[in-house]
């Protein structure tokens, strides 16, 4: 049953950060990242519209729990060391 | 203090004196020198705030809306586009509930281009749940800016408010204003103290997503926002006439509308001008009177249908028109007439776009249009005053 408007606060508030939507499940592409290949270039880092990606020693390592597939870091990576591929497929 | 100060100052002061603790706003055209003369406070230390200079009048608002939502009482200011611009982040700052104050220098949109005043760019923001108040004078912008903190700073309001300065005629003209003693305004206007604001350390999530079975609650809890802004406006005014010893006028300012046979309904600079052309009409005993539309949020409903059901006939004047239909004050002025027992004529006058002048001389041929109209019981339809090219003569 919803509430009245009379027990309802002001504007809808949440005490759960959004980071328990688990934003990862609408991917249909995954990000994987070929380490050998990159230049350290930190372009995926910038380029990120969710910031899921983590440098580590300068290379990217992507939160695939939020990752939503997007593909821009690797259009963006000048060396290519970043490909889509299909979830659930080969 | 009596001080010699155009518009533009007269919101800086008044965004002063209200102690506005962080101001927000994007320093270039169509910006103007309101909030220079606010970073010169700021910088001389002479008002304790953060002065945030942004990449444009959408990141403007929406740096007021975090600033506000962490507890800050908040001021920005803007013109024609740039209000156009924050139109998104406009309906963001009342669905939060965040009791912003901002002044709107009113300008035409382009094209044509322009920088006169034309009432477009602040009509076109009515449904985005903000207060608007149209002033009429230089005090008025600096008074409306303390009393709308105090309106919308209500736990039963908690809603933000537009002040609207007409372009030049006020943004730009010198006029004397009296300043208030900063202790005589803090008595008036407490700090700002909402109940629920962003904590550290406490995880919240502010405007979060609602299902279908609770968006409406909240748009009906805002809608009843909007209808307490009504008796608040009145109240706080009240008060402020108590302490401030000068008023202006609630939501409808009346005047010479006893006994009237028709009124004119307008809003801003040139309900100025109207007063004086009243004033000669009367002379010559021709019963006329003004109702300046002060408030367009709330829309001053009772007020109006008081005075369709004393007078004959209405002539409301729009300073902007809705491409489609007919001026917006007029067709809301005209719906809470017909609301009433008594139907006058309600005759719509589009006059002053783009900063073209309304001279006492078209208010005189308004007036005696309206009427003209009154006594022959005839419908009307909108017209446009003074343009090039149609047969009619208003000057």
């Amino acid at each position: 049953m919803s509430k009245s408007y009379e027990e309802l606060p002001l504007t809808p508030i949440s005490d759960t950060p959004s980071t328990v939507n688990l934003t990862g499940l609408w991917r249909v592409m995954r990000p994987v990242v070929d380490k050998s290949k990159c230049k350290k270039c930190m372009m995926c880092w910038k380029y990120c519209p969710d910031a899921v990606i983590v440098l580590v020693d300068g290379v990217p390592v992507i939160d695939l729990k939020y990752c939503k597939g997007c593909g821009i870091c690797a259009e963006e990576c000048p060396s290519k060391c970043i490909v889509m591929v299909r979830e659930g497929g080969e | 203090m009596r001080m010699v100060m155009t518009g533009n100052y007269a919101s800086a002061y008044g965004a002063k004196l209200a102690r506005a603790e962080v101001i927000a706003a994007y320093p270039i055209t169509p910006q103007t020198s309101i909030v220079e003369k606010l970073a010169e406070f700021v910088s001389t230390g002479e008002l304790k705030a953060k002065f945030i200079p942004v990449e444009s009048e959408h990141s403007a608002m929406a740096a007021c809306i975090a600033a506000q939502t962490a507890g800050a009482r908040t001021y920005t200011a803007t013109s024609s586009h740039g209000l156009t611009l924050m139109h998104e982040v406009l309906i963001w700052a009342s669905g939060a509930r965040l009791p912003i104050v901002m002044t709107n220098v009113s300008r035409a949109m382009a094209p044509p281009w322009s920088v006169w005043v034309d009432h477009m760019d602040s009509v076109a923001q009515r449904d985005t749940g903000w207060l608007q108040f149209y002033c009429q004078s230089n005090q008025e912008v600096l008074d409306t800016i303390i009393m709308a903190y105090k309106i919308c700073e209500s736990g039963g309001v908690m809603l933000p408010a537009m002040i609207i300065e007409d372009a030049f005629i006020l943004s730009h003209t010198s006029e004397p204003v009296d300043v208030p003693e900063q202790e005589v305004v803090d008595s008036f206007l407490p700090a700002y103290s909402p109940e629920l604001k962003i904590e550290v350390g406490k995880a919240m999530g502010f405007g979060s997503l609602v299902k279908p079975d609770q968006y409406m609650e909240f748009r009906y809890k805002a809608m009843l926002g909007m209808k307490e802004a009504h008796d608040r406006i009145l109240r706080v005014e009240q008060e402020f006439k108590h302490i401030f010893a000068r008023e202006h006028g609630g939501l409808l300012e009346r005047y010479r509308c006893e006994d009237a046979e028709a009124v004119l309904v307008a809003a801003g600079s040139v309900a100025a001008t109207a007063k004086d052309v009243v004033d000669a009409l009367r002379d010559k005993g021709m019963k006329v009177g003004l109702a300046r539309m002060r408030t367009f949020r709330p829309f001053p409903q009772e007020e109006i249908r008081a005075i369709a059901s004393k007078v004959d006939g209405m002539a409301v004047l729009d300073r902007s028109y809705t491409f489609g239909a007919a001026g917006a004050m007029f067709t809301e002025v005209k719906a809470s007439a017909y609301s009433g027992q008594k139907r006058p004529i309600v005759k719509n006058y589009i006059a002053g776009l783009g900063g073209r002048d309304i001279t006492p001389k078209i208010l005189e041929r308004i007036f005696e249009d309206i009427l003209v109209f009154t006594k022959r019981g005839e419908e009307s339809d909108v017209e446009w005053v003074d343009v090039a090219g149609l047969p009619r003569k208003w000057r």
